[in-house]
């Protein structure tokens, strides 16, 4: 041991090897969801896996489009084609796309107001946006429910984009919020000095500025809710989102080959969109 | 022409410029719609709770009845109901505890140690289950605790099945497999909400100067002295945020007790139960408030450790 600051030196086996452990900890898990579909088993999770196929991938495909399969465009067109699992993909799709529309209108206004002045109860707005995914997702979803139950609003495709909407603002906000910290002040002031008038200069100034963040946050938004089943499970009346149709099985496993590669697919489609996101605003973090 | 031309970016400018000369209006302008949404859709659905959680539910013709009384919370107040809140309450504990052991190492491995790259993907490991795919990532351990699989394979394989056989005879935490058990929630919990502990601690960590640390170190401290005196007091509100976090969702998850475990154990669990299939959402309104008392003080005493600064 030499009397170096700490830093400079690399880090203890112990510590070396408890990080590692979280690490492994982490991710081992979806690493085997990946492995499991390719188990040849139908009704059981044996480790090691029996033997091993690819079947249940064309299996889950055909499941998607039923009948229709190979031509897409024909199930999308016509209405008998749509298999449970196709109309739970297109709502959830469609959910985080409209979810996320109004996240960032939301998210952005809020943002703007908070960074641009400082006034009585800012602090209120940033904690009444963290809010609902500070408080147990349950408070919501039966909050949510009640209100509807309350004033006999019927269930529908639009319950669930109001809860869901509801806990994105946060993603954008945090973002764009991130990014107008950075944004020099006197960038604004210098545009507003040249002439430009207050919707010029957020049309010329602010926006190019927070248009990565805003993005990054459009889609930690749509990925939020792509996978979101707690709140859904309360606001969705009889129809299923993507999640809602896993948890379904999970309760009641039916096709489990087919869950693992939903399964798989659903982590693609989570985690894209946050890779990209955090390449965006890698430089707010700093 | 000429005159639309003219008078509509005059129309915008004046507008413009009334808007600068009047922050307060313009500030409400923006403030609006996102107070709206949230104040009316969501105070309004948490106050509408509040409410219901003093309706009751008749007990002969099953239907609500609406006027105050405190039915349910006496109700909340029975032994099992008590012992249904300790649990979860006990739960959340145990996770948090956990969360915390098992987060700081990685977190000051990333904050102190790791070099700019390979900070930067560490980062994204722990970001990215952070915000994606919580059912599927509670789903993969249903392939972990099943009977068949890898957990019980790993411990024949080390001869230690006996062990782990006495331990889910264990009253409280067994189960008749690792999948329908309190230990089994647990590990699911503490994987789930990991990585809301990492990230404020490792921010904490981020924060800290290095000349302070140099400075404990010139001053005579020992590397150990330094971590017990100066990082860990600083990291604090660090963890004290993380716990924010595993504590809450754990307080008010319903979806792991009712994939791995006895749906009837926590919180969560009863209260879908209550608003679902037996109808009663005053007595389950009254029970999702017991989470947001135990959150409020719990917020209340985190702001006084400074955890909000850490955020």
């Amino acid at each position: 041991m030499r009397s170096k600051p700490r830093d400079t030196q690399s880090a203890s086996l112990g510590l070396r090897a408890a990080a590692l452990f979280a690490l492994l900890f982490l991710h081992i898990p979806l690493a085997l969801i990946l492995l499991y579909t390719l188990t040849v088993e139908e009704t059981a999770f044996t480790f090691p896996l029996p033997g091993v196929t690819t079947k249940w991938f064309p299996e889950t495909w055909s499941r998607f489009v039923g009948e229709c399969a190979p031509p897409i465009v024909s199930s999308v067109l016509s209405e008998e084609c749509r298999t449970d699992l196709w109309n739970a993909l297109t709502l959830s799709l469609t959910v985080a796309t409209i979810a996320t529309a109004i996240a960032l209108v939301l998210g952005t206004l809020t943002a703007l107001a908070v960074s641009g002045s400082k006034f009585f109860g800012r602090e209120t707005i940033s904690f009444l946006v963290v809010l609902p995914i500070a408080l147990p997702g349950i408070v919501t979803g039966i909050a949510l429910r009640s209100t509807l139950g309350l004033l006999d609003i019927p269930f529908s495709f639009w319950t669930i984009v109001i809860g869901h909407a509801t806990f994105c603002i946060v993603t954008v906000y945090n973002n764009v919020i991130a990014r107008l910290r950075r944004t020099s002040g006197s960038l604004i002031e210098a545009s507003m000095d040249l002439g430009a008038n207050t919707f010029q200069t957020f049309r010329h100034v602010v926006l190019p500025n927070v248009a990565t963040a805003l993005l990054a946050g459009g889609m930690l938004a749509f990925a939020l809710s792509f996978d979101e089943v707690i709140v859904t499970a309360f606001t969705a009346g009889q129809q299923n989102t993507l999640p809602i149709w896993i948890f379904s099985q999970l309760v009641r496993p039916r096709d489990r080959p087919v869950t693992n590669v939903v399964a798989v697919f659903v982590i693609a489609i989570t985690t894209i969109p946050i890779l990209l996101a955090h390449r965006l605003t890698s430089r707010d973090q700093l | 022409m000429a005159t639309t031309s003219s008078t509509r970016p005059g129309l915008l400018r004046r507008l413009s410029t009334f808007l600068f000369l009047h922050p307060t209006l313009s500030l409400i302008l923006l403030l609006a719609p996102p107070l709206l949404w949230l104040g009316v859709i969501y105070l309004g659905s948490l106050f509408a709770l509040l409410v219901q959680s003093f309706f009751r539910l008749d007990d002969f013709s099953g239907k609500i009845v609406r006027d105050f009384s405190l039915t349910n919370y006496l109700q909340l107040t029975s032994r099992a109901n008590i012992d249904i809140i300790a649990r979860t309450a006990g739960m959340a504990t145990a996770v948090t505890l956990a969360c915390g052991l098992i987060a700081f190492p990685l977190a000051y491995y990333i904050a102190r140690y790791a070099a700019p790259r390979a900070k930067g993907f560490l980062y994204l490991a722990v970001l990215l289950p952070l915000w994606s795919s919580y059912l599927v990532r509670v789903y993969s351990w249903k392939l972990i605790l099943a009977k068949e699989g890898i957990i019980s394979w790993v411990v024949e394989k080390l001869g230690l099945t006996p062990a782990l056989d006495a331990i889910l005879q264990t009253p409280i935490i067994g189960g008749p497999s690792l999948s329908f058990s309190m230990l089994g929630m647990f590990f699911v919990f503490v994987y789930i909400w990991l990585p809301y502990m990492i990230l404020p601690i490792q921010a904490a960590l981020e924060r800290i100067p290095k000349s302070l640390i140099e400075a404990a170190g010139d001053l005579g401290a020992r590397p150990g002295e330094t971590f017990r005196t100066v990082i860990l007091p600083l990291a604090f509100p660090g963890v004290v945020a993380g716990s924010i976090f595993t504590f809450s969702l754990t307080l008010g998850d319903y979806i792991i007790p009712s994939i791995i475990g006895n749906s009837s154990f926590l919180i969560g669990a009863v209260v879908l139960a209550h608003q679902g299939t037996s109808g009663n959402v005053p007595l389950a309104a009254a029970f999702t408030v017991v989470p947001m008392i135990i959150m409020g003080v719990y917020l209340s005493i985190a702001k006084r450790l400074g955890a909000f600064d850490a955020l």
